[in-house]
């Protein structure tokens, strides 16, 4: 029966956004930058065994060369092996704080712009006087009260971008709530959650994966200006931010402290925002060609 | 003796708009019987959409407000349900085909989903079950089985209207509401479409709410008309009542504006003039500033409803006597 059929192909909709975001090559670019951050990040005990506080005194600055490839920082440390494990450390920061934070602000937004009248103003209201609180203040408060460790790090960074996730949610989810097919839905008796959840948010996917992408790097840089204050990570453990704002008064003569770091955010980044920007167009039907 | 299905009584509908009260929908009263076809016909702003959307208890609140009256399906005052009953009447027991198909479907589901979501909403089956219903529903309308799996946006509009009314029928409503399902669409369409419509409703025994402005589509399809002026219905009778002997000058104008095959007219004739505002009706009939057969007691009083002939219903003191000027 043809029904069997159709019902194979409909699991297969994730295969169908994999099939268009393979002929995106800008997009598999980004992947393929963000695959190899992330296998670093993984196997770097296996590429950097001697560890990450491995000092040797006597190679102090060393530029890259053969042994060092991005060459050592001031106590000798391989910067290698440091950018392998700082990625552990950045990535699950930047990636756990934008979904800590799109989650909630996705919620709250999508709340009060779907029931609108005062619970839109008492939500929104409460995001504004958030987003006065100045962003850093309010994680080194977060920090303060929570101690530092990584998680809190995340929690940290998470509450200070939660009011932006919140006000893009509810502009997008404003400007599809008034459409027809949302009229349709009630008029068939679908529940508010089911409205929200199938008709609403899919539809307001773009600017929320514009946005989340954005936010990775800004939550990764957060997290160094966090660890520099000392706030966030705590020496000798490395951070990427951490290690730029360590190396900053080396920058005059031995530049690659703070060059190799400084690279691998931005290759990050780079790979992040290709890749959000193909997947935001592998899942919008309507551009399937 | 035939069931009745829905029965509207002195429905008043105002929309509140700073200080000001839009009368949208005036003591209409409608009744339904199962298996029938009624029309609602009236001019653009008339309130006929207001009524339907009443129907379901979908007018926005704020600004829309049912201020009177009792809806009664199947027994059971639809005011006076609970959301979560409404949600359940609303697409199992009553479903509404809107105007525009072009954007009542979900731009980011497949056609298919959307129809088996439906019956999933309603029906506790499984996701394989809903699937071959979902696919049994789109033949049902003439679409292939295998355009389950396109988006709502590699469809034509008239091929759109039919997934439209294939949502719509998916759990086999008792009663249809169609809002004007076919002006969006091109005359050819338009009649295939409606014969659809008419066929399935024939199939599954629906009752149907039709509202449109087109009084040939009302000729076709309906068994009962209802004709909507400012918010009121003037005149309410079964078809043969309405398009053989219709007693209200407004009938009787819009009659006078549909081009005659057998006679040959050089001009057609409008009714002159506005509808009323409806934030300000006039103390006595309301059509009283464009009616051609207008008298001195209607300036000051609204016209009683009488009844000239068993089940034919006219908002107007000349009713029943020969009308005049047309």
């Amino acid at each position: 029966m043809k029904s069997e059929d159709t019902k194979k192909r409909s699991y297969s909709m994730w295969k169908d956004v994999w099939k268009r975001l393979k002929r995106n090559k800008t997009a598999m670019f980004g992947l393929f930058l963000l695959i190899l951050v992330i296998l670093g990040a993984i196997f770097a005990g296996v590429i950097a065994p001697e560890g990450y506080d491995a000092q040797n005194l006597r190679e102090r600055f060393m530029k890259p060369c053969a042994s060092h490839i991005f060459g050592t920082d001031q106590y000798g440390r391989d910067i290698f092996a440091r950018v392998l494990y700082g990625a552990r450390i950045s990535l699950r920061v930047g990636f756990s704080a934008v979904l800590l934070s799109v989650t909630v602000g996705t919620v709250i937004g999508a709340c009060a712009a779907y029931y609108g009248k005062y619970i839109d103003n008492i939500l929104m209201r409460f995001i504004d006087i958030w987003m006065s609180l100045p962003s850093i203040l309010l994680a080194i408060s977060v920090m303060a009260a929570l101690g530092s460790s990584i998680n809190n790090l995340v929690i940290a960074i998470a509450i200070s971008s939660i009011p932006g996730h919140a006000r893009i949610v509810r502009s997008a989810v404003l400007s599809v709530k008034n459409q027809e097919f949302i009229e349709a839905a009630i008029s068939n008796g679908a529940s508010d959650f089911r409205i929200i959840t199938r008709y609403i948010l899919p539809n307001c996917l773009a600017p929320i994966i514009v946005q989340a992408t954005m936010s990775v790097a800004k939550a990764i840089l957060s997290a160094s200006s966090l660890s520099f204050i000392g706030l966030g990570v705590q020496q000798p453990v490395p951070e990427w931010g951490a290690m730029l704002s360590a190396g900053r008064t080396y920058i005059r003569d031995y530049p690659w402290i703070i060059t190799f770091p400084g690279l691998a955010i931005m290759i990050t980044i780079y790979g992040i925002n290709l890749f959000g920007d193909g997947l935001r167009d592998a899942l919008d039907p309507r551009l399937k060609n | 003796m035939k069931e009745k299905l829905l029965e509207i009584n002195n429905l008043t509908v105002h929309y509140v708009v700073e200080n000001e009260v839009v009368q949208a929908v005036n003591n209409v009263s409608i009744t339904l019987n199962r298996g029938e076809t009624l029309g609602l016909v009236g001019e653009t702003g008339a309130g006929k959409t207001t009524l339907a959307l009443s129907i379901l208890r979908l007018l926005p609140d704020p600004p829309g407000r049912i201020a009177d009256g009792e809806i009664i399906f199947n027994g059971k005052d639809l005011l006076k349900c609970s959301d979560k009953e409404m949600r359940k009447i609303r697409g199992e027991k009553i479903s509404m085909i809107f105007q525009d198909p072009m954007t009542s479907l979900n731009p980011v589901l497949t056609v298919g989903e959307q129809i088996s979501e439906m019956i999933r909403l309603h029906r506790k089956v499984s996701r394989t079950e809903s699937t071959r219903l979902a696919v049994e529903a789109l033949e049902s309308v003439g679409i292939p089985g295998e355009r389950y799996l396109e988006y709502p946006h590699q469809f034509s509009g008239g091929m759109k209207q039919r997934v439209v009314i294939a949502i719509a029928l998916a759990c086999n409503p008792e009663l249809l509401i169609a809002d004007e399902p076919t002006t969006a669409l091109d005359v050819t369409i338009q009649a295939q479409v409606l014969n659809l419509m008419m066929n399935l409703k024939k199939e599954k025994n629906t009752s149907l709410i039709l509202i449109t402005h087109d009084l040939g589509v009302v000729a076709e399809t309906c068994d009962k008309v209802a004709i909507v002026y400012a918010g009121e219905i003037v005149e309410y009778g079964t078809l043969e009542h309405i398009f053989n002997n219709p007693s209200h000058p407004y009938t009787v104008g819009l009659f006078g504006c549909i081009p005659n095959l057998y006679q040959d007219v050089k001009r057609l004739k409008p009714i002159p003039g506005m509808m009323p505002n409806p934030t300000d009706l006039p103390v006595g009939c309301n059509f009283f500033e464009r009616c051609s057969s207008r008298m001195d007691c209607c300036k000051e009083k609204k016209p009683a409803t009488i009844e000239v002939e068993p089940g034919h219903l006219v908002k107007c003191f000349m009713a029943g006597e020969e009308l005049t000027g047309r």
